[in-house]
């Protein structure tokens, strides 16, 4: 509800009214909302969208494209913005109760779980126009177990090891190639003082860590394999990860896990980390363009050289369709424009943290960040979307999370913690 | 027909008021006291009882959440997993046992003290109560959000005054060995005012002539507490330790504005929550343990009414 | 302690035979001085996580960055304030909380004291029973009915004019009438233990005179219910108002969760601004406050109420 549309204001406003008038506001409510929820009819101009774009940045560019939608189709896409975890962890429920029209998700297998489950809208119609514009690569990340598309992806970042160039130069650092002088130089950082930025109080920023050196490791095929259940976590492939992982615990910025992703990116912003593996979006804390001028980034370095570096981790936000949109048509309509490389465009001129998927998409607003990103994307062969998009949502956020805190806590009992995460993966992947 | 009867059993209870045995509501009187009673306990049953008996079902089934047809019988394996590889279980449960551990022994008696000092009706006793009681009418998600600009790891002002004095930061949130005790702190906080409140209300029903009886007897003021006041407060006590169970049972809000329950801070609610509302339930496991959750509430409940019955009789 | 506190009549005597026999003015003894210090010290301590929010509002997030909590501020500003309101848009979820407390108050108060008045006035059989159903709900940790609740919402259709869901799941209604079924337990036993004490008399003429069940309710019992009805009105506006779990559960719209559960969608906003963080908290803690300011004595009452019968 934060779109600068007057008729959008005018009904939150009138919300405000009704809600000040208390008990007798329930009714006004009612009837001021009626005229504007989206009658079940095609012919509605109303659209509603569900989006877990909470944070300033991406809520402002979300509310931006959808007014440029709104006016060129005279259409009014009213926005219901819930937080992203509270939106990722109600999913399931949303999707069953009365989800909106259209709403914002990820790629790959979360996508295709709820497909299979038959929540989501075949989109293949809007794929069949609209497919030209997207790699391969894309479609059959927008594709469904049943070769249909259900997904509109709009942008991607990719996750690299970030730094602030001026340190690096003031301690005269190299950038990394291969994993031991990876070792030697967060060693090096910490004798300057300089802790590897980490955090996980959330849980889910480990994962980056661990999908990186196991695709390094292990082969990018034995990482999707192990995502999709069909690997042990408690054979001599995983342990080798997290006894890789090991080495470089110590060089960590301590108290990881009582520290949020935002709060270690300050660390680095303010030059009292020297490095940080984490997605795109750590350029979102860069608010000032000085700092963000500063910012670089490079690849997570080789550990295995028959193994090489040639899968990136690269997550795909997008927008899918519900089971049964209110105003179908005007879904369509929407998913279509966000399909477009001006709706991409548009978006990423306000979040300049991520890369547009449409090949047609212009390139020229990105900032260097962006354009170095857009080439390691460009140039991987394989594609990995993390840790809680490529295995059963349930695994990463009940089994996952908790194990890899435990690891960070206690890194020696890591084998018993293995074999329990591959207990349970039995008992959740067989369910 | 219906005024009539009303009509005739009014004329009825009039001639005989003077007899106790006789029926002195109407027909229409009962359907109305029906009413009466009826619709608030439909509403309870409904939306109390009914979800909570269907939840000891589901407790034995698999079910991802999704379509009716997907629920699976699977018997007591739930269970036996929970207590057997589900490593989060048996942690949550000693950090509820320990919340109520800590409840008793801490903010539980820091409430008594004080509303002991505060009985004696001493000047500023209002200002006191009033700074004290204030933490009460706050929500736990906000304690949670007011204690972070203590807590927090950069940025918390108990970290900022430990590197001022030149210890070592401590991770208040972070480290499972400290952080539950820096939620104990928090929540007891709250809970002291809480406590304190009710033993107020406590002393205040000790009959003073006691009191005087045990001064006159010579016993100094802590005597006169251990044998007369303390003893007296036995109805205050049972509600507070039925009270402290609930909510350290119900502790919820507080660890998942933290980290969602986990990390050192899992307990029974945050893993239901956890599996019930996560992106693909697992409703069998969750229902499993908010089953659990109710049978140790249970022993309590039963504990708690079979006294409010005992009353009832007297 | 058989009677409610609210109905219990202040003990008038209990202070001046305290004090009856002893000089007006007291000397000054060190005890008391050091309990005075002590309280102080206790009472300084539970103000100070409050007074460090408030502190912490005011002030910009580059100067505490800067120069830390111990520090004199540069610059004294509304800025936090203005900003957590506005770009929280929390008159929107004032008033969601607004359209969900009122009614539910009414409500639970309502048909709590219609259950209390059909146990405590007329002695049917199975009556305890149901009190203890009543009761015992109330205790029940609200995790074991999510899931049952969830499915159950979605099945009872609700017109398009009472919620754009057309289900009472992700619908203002929902989440009242459970907080209602809860809380009803609650009251209704507070209720029960208040009318049990009025005498019989009072009912007894009216009956006399023929007034029906209803009347008797109406304009006999629930006139005199007045004080534990403002001391439940009190309490159960702190409680809806805190409630965090059944709107966060059983609503899927951001835009219709009342304040309490929408902060995990302000924490979004408030990324690493500690100072915005306070300001919001502050702002979302104040009507609790104020109530309580204002109706001290009936929150403490309703508080103890329940707990007040043996």
């Amino acid at each position: 509800m934060s779109l600068q549309e007057p008729r959008i204001g005018g009904v939150s406003r009138r919300k405000l009214l009704a809600g000040s008038l208390g008990v007798g506001g329930a009714l006004a409510l009612g009837g001021g909302l009626a005229g504007c929820g989206g009658g079940s009819g095609s012919g509605s101009k109303t659209i509603t969208l569900g989006s877990s774009a909470s944070d300033a940045v991406p809520k402002k560019a979300t509310a931006a494209i959808m007014a440029d939608f709104g006016k060129k189709n005279g259409y009014t896409v009213k926005i219901n913005t819930v937080d992203h975890n509270t939106f990722q962890e109600q999913i399931n429920n949303y999707l069953q109760g009365r989800p909106d029209d259209v709403m914002t998700w990820f790629a790959g297998y979360r996508m295709r779980f709820f497909a299979k489950k038959g929540l989501l809208g075949d989109i293949s119609d809007v794929w069949s126009q609209v497919g030209g514009q997207f790699s391969d690569a894309m479609k059959k990340a927008s594709t469904g177990e049943d070769g249909k598309q259900y997904f509109i992806p709009l942008d991607n970042y990719a996750w690299a090891i970030f730094y602030r160039k001026s340190v690096f130069q003031q301690h005269g650092y190299q950038i990394p190639k291969t994993w031991d002088q990876y070792v030697a130089l967060s060693k090096q950082m910490q004798k300057d003082n300089l802790p590897v930025a980490f955090a996980d109080q959330d849980g889910w920023p480990a994962f980056g860590t661990f999908d990186y050196l196991n695709m390094r490791i292990n082969g990018y095929q034995f990482h999707i394999d192990l995502m999709g259940g069909k690997q042990a976590w408690d054979g001599p492939k995983v342990a080798k990860v997290f006894d890789t992982w090991k080495q470089i615990l110590p060089y960590y910025q301590t108290g990881a896990l009582g520290r949020t992703w935002q709060e270690a990116a300050q660390a680095l912003l303010q030059k009292k980390a020297g490095m940080y593996l984490l997605g795109g979006f750590v350029a979102q804390q860069f608010t000032n363009k000085a700092d963000l001028d500063d910012l670089d980034f490079f690849p997570f370095p080789e550990i295995d050289s028959t193994v090489g570096t040639d899968a990136v981790e690269a997550p795909i936000d997008g927008y899918m369709m519900a089971k049964r949109p209110k105003n179908e048509d005007g879904a369509k309509k929407l998913l279509t424009y966000l399909s477009s490389a001006a709706a991409e465009e548009n978006y990423l001129k306000i979040d300049s943290s991520n890369i547009a998927v449409n090949k047609g998409a212009s390139t020229a607003s990105y900032n260097p960040l962006q354009k170095k990103q857009q080439e390691l994307i460009a140039a991987a062969k394989s594609i990995s979307q993390f840790l809680d998009r490529d295995a059963d949502p349930t695994f990463a956020s009940t089994v996952a999370i908790p194990s890899f805190q435990e690891f960070l806590k206690n890194p020696n009992n890591i084998a018993s913690t293995l074999k329990k995460m591959e207990q349970q993966k039995k008992s959740i992947y067989s369910e | 027909m219906v005024s009539t009867t009303a009509e005739a059993d009014g004329r009825k209870a009039v001639r005989s008021t003077a007899r106790s045995k006789v029926r002195r509501w109407s027909r229409r009187d009962t359907i109305v006291v029906g009413f009466m009673l009826g619709i608030p306990t439909i509403l309870n049953l409904a939306f109390v009882w009914l979800p909570a008996l269907t939840s000891v079902g589901l407790s034995l089934t698999s079910w991802d959440g999704i379509g009716l047809d997907q629920i699976k019988w699977v018997g007591l394996k739930n269970y036996t997993e929970i207590f057997t590889i589900y490593p989060p279980f048996w942690p949550a449960l000693e950090h509820n046992v320990l919340w109520l551990v800590f409840f008793v022994l801490i903010p539980t008696p820091i409430g008594l003290l004080l509303a002991v000092m505060l009985d004696r009706q001493i000047r500023g006793s209002r200002f006191y109560q009033g700074a004290i009681y204030l933490p009460v009418v706050l929500s736990l998600a906000i304690v949670g959000f007011i204690w972070q600009l203590i807590y927090s790891n950069d940025q918390g002002i108990l970290n900022e005054f430990l590197k001022g004095v030149g210890l070592n930061p401590v991770n208040w949130l972070g480290d499972s060995h400290v952080n539950l005790w820096a939620v104990l702190v928090a929540a007891s906080w709250r809970h002291v005012g809480y406590m304190m409140i009710l033993y107020l209300a406590g002393l205040k029903g000790v009959d003073p002539s006691l009191k005087e009886a045990a001064a006159i007897d010579g016993a100094n003021e802590w005597q006169t507490f251990v044998r007369v006041v303390f003893p007296s407060l036995r109805p205050v006590n049972i509600v507070v330790v039925v009270i402290t169970v609930i909510e350290s049972l119900r502790a919820f809000d507080l660890v998942y504005i933290i980290n969602g329950g986990f990390n050192g801070l899992e307990l029974l609610s945050a893993l239901v929550t956890q599996n019930i509302i996560g992106e693909a339930s697992r409703i069998g496991y969750g229902s499993a343990i908010a089953v659990i959750m109710m049978l140790i509430s249970t022993v309590f409940i039963v504990i708690y009414v079979t006294r409010i019955m005992k009353e009832e009789t007297q | 302690m058989s009677a409610p506190t609210v109905a219990a009549p202040r003990r008038a005597g209990h202070r001046a035979g305290k004090t009856a026999g002893q000089p007006k003015k007291k000397p000054i003894r060190p005890a008391r001085i050091a309990l005075h210090a002590f309280l102080i010290l206790v009472t300084v301590s539970f103000l100070f996580p409050l007074l460090l929010a408030f502190y912490t509002s005011f002030r910009t997030h580059g100067d505490t960055d800067l120069h830390g909590y111990f520090s004199l501020p540069e610059a004294l500003t509304l800025d936090n304030y203005v900003n957590a309101f506005v770009n929280g848009n929390m008159p929107l979820y004032f008033g969601n909380t607004i359209l969900i407390t009122i009614p539910a108050i009414v409500l639970i108060l309502g048909l709590s004291s219609m259950v209390a008045f059909g146990l405590a006035r007329f002695r049917l059989p199975g009556r305890k029973v149901l009190l203890v159903v009543f009761v015992a709900g109330n205790l029940l940790p609200p995790q074991i009915m999510l899931t049952p609740l969830y499915r159950i919402y979605n099945l009872i259709p609700l017109p398009e004019w009472m919620s754009d869901s057309q289900v009472l799941y992700d619908s203002y209604w929902g989440v009242i009438a459970i907080h209602v079924a809860f809380q009803i337990g609650f009251c209704t036993f507070v209720l029960t233990n208040y009318m049990e004490v009025l005498p019989k008399e009072l009912t007894e003429s009216a009956l006399v005179d023929g007034a029906g069940a209803w009347r008797q309710f109406t304009s006999i019992i629930m006139p005199l219910c007045r004080p534990p009805l403002a001391a439940l009105a009190t309490l159960e506006f702190t409680w809806i108002y805190n409630d965090f779990l059944w709107a966060l559960v059983l609503m899927s719209s951001g835009d219709k969760r009342p304040i309490t559960s929408a902060l995990n969608n302000l924490k979004g906003e408030f990324f690493v601004d500690n100072n915005l963080l306070a300001a919001g908290s502050l702002i979302i803690a104040l009507p609790t406050m104020i109530v309580y300011f204002a109706l001290q004595k009936q929150f403490i009452s309703g508080l103890t109420l329940g707990a007040n019968k043996g």
